[in-house]
Parts: C-alpha cells; structure tokens; sequence
C-alpha cells in the first residue's frame, strides 16, 4: 500500500512537472511532429492488420451463433459494429497499443536516464519532464482517436470481407452497420480512447522517467509500464463504462 | 569561484560526505581526486543540484545554490557547463544538433549565428567537419570533446567534469585533459575535475583536493602532492610499483 502511495504521489509530481509551458515553442512543435509519427503513423500498419482480421473473425463468429432462421442476417452486421465500436477498438486495441507503443515510450525514456541524457536536460535548466513526457502525451491524445476511428472502419471491412466466407450478403451486413445506429457510441468510444491514450503515454513514460540503474532495469521498466497501462486501462474502461452507458 | 561550506550528505545511515568545505578557484583547474566510491561523483552531483546535500551551502560566486527558486536555478545552470562521465549526449540528433541544442533552448540567434558558434566550439575541440556524424559513429574520445563543445558552447562561467578520461586511452586522455585546461585558462572560468586518473593529476592539477571516507583529507599543488607526507593520500597516489619507484627517484 506504501508503495502504490509512493508511486502516485511521483506520478503527479511528474504530471505536474509534465504540464508546463514549453521553453520554446518551435522546439516543441519539432518533438510534436516526431512524437506523432513515432506513436501514430508508425502504429498504422499493426491497427490495420489487427483490426482487419478481428472484424473478420468477429463477423464470422456471430454469423456462427446465429444460425438459427429465427435470427435475421443483418444481425451479424450490427453486432460486429456494435463489439467494434464498443469494446474492441477502444480497449482491445488500447491494450495493444499499449504494450507497442509504451514499451517504446518508458524504454526510450529509461534509457535516456540511465545514460544521463535526461540528468544533462536538468543541468542545461530544461524542464527535462515537460521537454521529453508532454509531447508524447499530447501526439497520443490526438493521433489515437484517429487511428480508432481507422481501426472500426477497417474492422467494418474485415467484418463484411469474412462475411463473404458464410454466405451472407452484403446487403444485409450493410444494412445491420446502420440499424439502429446511435452517434453516441461514436462518443463513448472516442472519449475511452483519449482517456486511455493519456494513461498509455503518461504512464509509461513515468516508468522510464524513474528508471534507475542500467540496461537490465530499463528492461524491466518497460515491462512494468506495459503491465501497469494494462491494468489502469482495465480499470478506467470499467469506470467509464459505467458512467456513460451504466 | 566556487565555494563549498560545511556540505553534509548521506544516503540512509551512510555518511558519505562528512563536513566539507572548500574552495575551487576561478581560471583554474581544480581536480577533486580520490578512491572509487570516496564520495567525489556525488559531491559534483551536489554542487550541479542533481542531488541534495543534507545540509551545507553550495556557493556560486557568491550565489547560494541550493536556496535558489526554480528559475533563479535555471538561469544559474545556464552559467555551468558539465561534461558526463559517458558523455550524455542525445543519441537521437548528430553532433551539430548535440552542441547546437543549449543555443536553441535559451538563446534567440538565427540559425547562421548557432551556427557559426558550433562550428567554433568543434574547431576547439579540433572536430571540424564533424558536424553531420550521428552519436554511434563516434569513438569514446570524440564524445568527450563533443560533450566538452557541448558544455562550452554557452559560454559557461563554470565547468564540471565527471572523470574525463574514463575508458579513455592515455593519449587520447592527455589531449582532453589539455582541451579542458585549455579552455579554463581562455574563458578564466572555474574548472572542477573529478577524477582518479594519476596521468591527469600530474598534467592538469593546479588545485587538488583529496577526498577519502567523504572528507577533504589533504588539499595542495601537483608539486606539494608529490612530496606530500600523507600515508593514506601516498597510499592513492602512489598506488602502482612504478608511481612508488618514481616517488623513490
């Protein structure tokens, strides 16, 4: 219980470290751009793939349950639309993303401070959290909602393509993507997905920023940072839940 | 000037610096010498505020360090430059962009001005043309001197060395010891080197302090530490068969 105290009261002194106001903006806008193609563009390829099998295999699964004559077929459309947007997108991915893109973050960040890069920042009067951590956890923020948005569409695909495979036709998967559409799930999910983008980045990023030793520790911060992402999204997904939709 | 009063630091029940005071002088080069493990990496670790003495003023010309606020700091570190033990440089920019990094977060020079500046801290450090190699392309001596170029390139009114030549061979170490002599004697800024290098001692020593079981045992010249008759700072100095031969000679 001390421990966990230990660790949140450092979370938020680096937090508040974190939110300050960057010493020179262009210099901030360059860690921006490069932070949004580190974290976003380079996760574009694994969101597509992951997204596209599991919106075929979500397709397929329901079309297998529901194979009975008395369940309509649109049904397989508006249930891979309605686990994509509400689950798996949002959290399954988060969860994903949390172990590719915050193993790089708090590695990134450990190594930096085990080679005394960070200690260099301190000396030179950087705010060496604001400097590394902020652009991090603001190209997250942006840049996931949108690869969600693109990970659903790209699972609506996969869905109808692994609908082609048991028979059901387009027309009817089309048709059960826009029954009973509700824009707020749209909402729900990208709400989700910011909270989580902050959760990955911040916490990883705390667990490389208090790395202490040499290349073993940096290791196993990273592992650290996967699994406590993992656990706080977890958390967070069940609270969210519930306030939005309970 | 740089001067040290009564610092106290121990981590749990380890006192590893005891009492200590001093005085680095300015336009020289003040070596702090001692055993691995004596004290001497943290001690500059408190004089940079990368740790915090348990009690005792850290003084900057006067400027008491550790009660300065946060931007009162800032601006002061501003006037120091520190070269790593491992040179800290950032792995993920070139050497320009390394040395050019201070220039860009605190000055507000054009890009041809930085520039020039870079290209007169690499000329110093005797790396022209260097300016495009990445960080993994250097060997251990070329990331001394571009940390040196990086620490100098503020123009520092103090500069702090955390054993220059670790890992480096003797002639390659005898060159960064002359480079940061060099510069002290040039800028007139106050030096302090931290090392347990004897080659550096007898090179670059004007002032040297002895630490040992984290107090300033013994403070003097190169010349006084040759004839010096204390047992434990001989012990140290003249640890190898061919220092002790040489002390008989």
């Amino acid at each position: 219980m001390k421990t966990l105290l230990l660790h949140l009261g450092q979370y938020f002194i680096m937090i508040r470290k974190v939110f300050s106001l960057p010493e020179k903006k262009n210099v901030f806008f360059k860690q921006l751009n490069q932070e949004l193609k580190k974290i976003g563009l380079d996760s574009l390829g694994i969101v597509t793939i992951i997204s596209f099998f599991i919106g075929a295999v979500v397709s397929i699964q329901t079309a297998f349950n529901f194979e009975s004559p008395l369940y309509p077929k649109y049904l397989i459309g508006y249930a891979t639309r309605e686990s994509l947007i509400l689950e798996f997108c949002p959290t399954m991915l988060s969860l994903i993303l949390a172990g590719k893109v915050g193993s790089n973050i708090a590695s990134e960040i450990g190594s930096m401070r085990v080679t005394e890069q960070i200690d260099a920042l301190e000396i030179m009067g950087v705010n060496s959290a604001s400097f590394l951590i902020l652009p991090k956890i603001i190209a997250a923020v942006l840049f996931f909602p949108a690869l969600i948005i693109l990970s659903i569409s790209i699972g609506i695909i996969g869905g109808w393509i692994g609908c082609q495979t048991v028979s059901i036709t387009t027309a009817s998967y089309l048709y059960g993507i826009k029954y009973e559409f509700s824009s707020f799930y749209v909402s729900y999910c990208l709400i989700k997905t910011v909270v989580f983008a902050f959760i990955i980045a911040s916490v990883s990023s705390y667990f490389g920023y208090y790395t202490k030793g040499g290349a073993l520790e940096v290791g196993s911060s990273s592992t650290r940072a996967v699994v406590y992402s993992s656990i706080v999204i977890l958390i967070f997904n069940f609270i969210l839940t519930d306030l939005l939709l309970g | 000037m740089i001067e040290i009063k009564n610092i106290n630091k121990s981590f749990g029940d380890n006192n590893v610096l005891q009492n200590i005071s001093f005085k680095f002088e300015k336009g020289k080069t003040n070596l702090i010498i001692g055993e691995s493990g004596s004290g001497k990496t943290t001690l500059l670790r408190i004089l940079i505020g990368l740790n915090k003495a348990n009690s005792g003023e850290v003084l900057y010309d006067g400027r008491d360090f550790i009660n300065l606020n946060t931007k009162e700091k800032r601006k002061l570190r501003q006037e120091i430059g520190v070269l790593f033990q491992r040179g800290a440089l950032y792995d993920y920019m070139n050497v320009e962009e390394n040395i050019m990094f201070p220039l860009t977060m605190f000055t507000n020079q054009s890009h041809e001005e930085k520039l020039h500046r870079v290209n007169d801290c690499l000329e110093k450090v005797n790396l022209e043309n260097s300016n495009k190699l990445s960080i993994n392309e250097l060997s251990g001596g070329m990331i001394k001197r571009v940390s040196i170029a990086r620490a100098i390139v503020m123009k520092p009114r103090y500069l702090l060395c955390d054993e220059p030549n670790s890992g480096l061979d003797p002639k390659t170490a005898i060159i960064i010891d002359n480079l940061i002599q060099k510069i002290t004697i040039e800028g007139n800024i106050t030096t302090i080197v931290n090392t347990h290098d004897m080659n550096s001692v007898m090179e670059i020593g004007e002032v040297i302090a002895y630490i040992n079981n984290g107090e300033i045992c013994w403070s003097g010249s190169k010349e006084e530490l040759i004839n010096n008759n204390n047992p434990e700072l001989n012990n140290f100095v003249f640890a190898s068969k061919l220092f002790k031969r040489l002390k008989k000679i």
